[in-house]
């Protein structure tokens, strides 16, 4: 009794969206008042890890492709590492603030993977073009982890990097299993369902 | 006016304003998950739930962003103004 791809990755916007909230209020409030809570200080790393995490049994179960399993492992593993350097870091373990250069390379791995496990050309159908856009926007995107080593105090740069998760999400949330885009859809894609 | 009283007015105008964002935000998600629900009540299977299975039944997104926007609100963002009004002081 598997999920259809397409909750599965309702279940991750939804994740994504928690996180991108988290991200925005603590950019709003400033990491001073976020952490006057330990709970709260830990949430969002701790969600990261778990998303991380969650991708395990996405690995496992759909195995559609090697591609598929390789860029499913790949995330996995970068994504749970990067939560655990943050988780590092809010401990105080890490000190070094170019220990955030993980979430760079999660959002550099994740995004190539995004880009090169979709075989599909972008209107080929909608999830082939999210995959695409997702692709794009965590590439692009790395430049917010990267600009929170060099101004680890910038709003505009926090904000930022809470959007992208928010856009990503909205991305997840729009996808369908075989659903036309922008009135495309190929004859070779199958027959939508809903 | 000194420039101490200013420093400390813009201090209280910004603590405001984050005040104002943070306790937006999770009605605007909410808010976000009802228009979409409006906009495509089929994404919400359960007002026609024939011949679906589990996961068509568990998984609703509109459902899910509305979930997503009250849970920040009570649980999270609830806190965090309570501590920023403590900040204030």
């Amino acid at each position: 009794m598997l999920p259809a791809s397409e909750h599965v990755h309702w279940l991750f916007a939804t994740g994504f969206l928690l996180l991108g909230l988290c991200l925005l209020a603590e950019a709003v409030v400033g990491t001073e008042v976020w952490r006057q809570r330990a709970w709260r200080a830990y949430l969002w790393p701790g969600l990261a890890f778990a998303l991380g995490f969650l991708l395990w049994p996405v690995m496992v179960f759909f195995t559609n492709s090697t591609l598929h399993m390789v860029a499913h492992g790949a995330w996995a593993e970068i994504l749970m590492l990067a939560g655990a350097i943050e988780l590092g870091l809010v401990r105080g373990r890490l000190v070094s603030r170019w220990w955030r250069l993980g979430m760079t390379a999660a959002f550099l791995v994740s995004g190539t993977a995004f880009l090169v496990h979709e075989q599909n050309p972008w209107f080929f159908q909608r999830s082939s073009f999210l995959h695409h856009v997702l692709g794009w926007t965590l590439v692009v995107g790395a430049v917010f982890p990267l600009a929170r080593c060099l101004r680890p105090r910038s709003h505009a740069v926090a904000a930022g990097f809470a959007l992208t998760f928010v856009v990503l999400a909205v991305a997840l949330y729009s996808d369908r299993d075989v659903a036309p885009i922008f009135g495309h859809l190929s004859p070779l894609a199958g027959t939508p369902h809903r | 006016m000194s420039a101490e009283l200013v420093t400390e007015l813009e201090a209280r105008t910004r603590r405001t304003a984050a005040a104002l964002i943070v306790s937006g935000l999770g009605p605007a998600t909410a808010l976000a998950g009802i228009v979409w629900a409006i906009v495509q009540p089929y994404r919400i299977t359960l007002l026609h739930p024939g011949g679906e299975g589990f996961w068509w039944l568990l998984v609703e997104p509109p459902l899910l962003v509305i979930a997503v926007g009250l849970f920040f609100h009570f649980a999270i963002a609830t806190g965090v103004l309570e501590d920023l009004g403590d900040s204030r002081r």
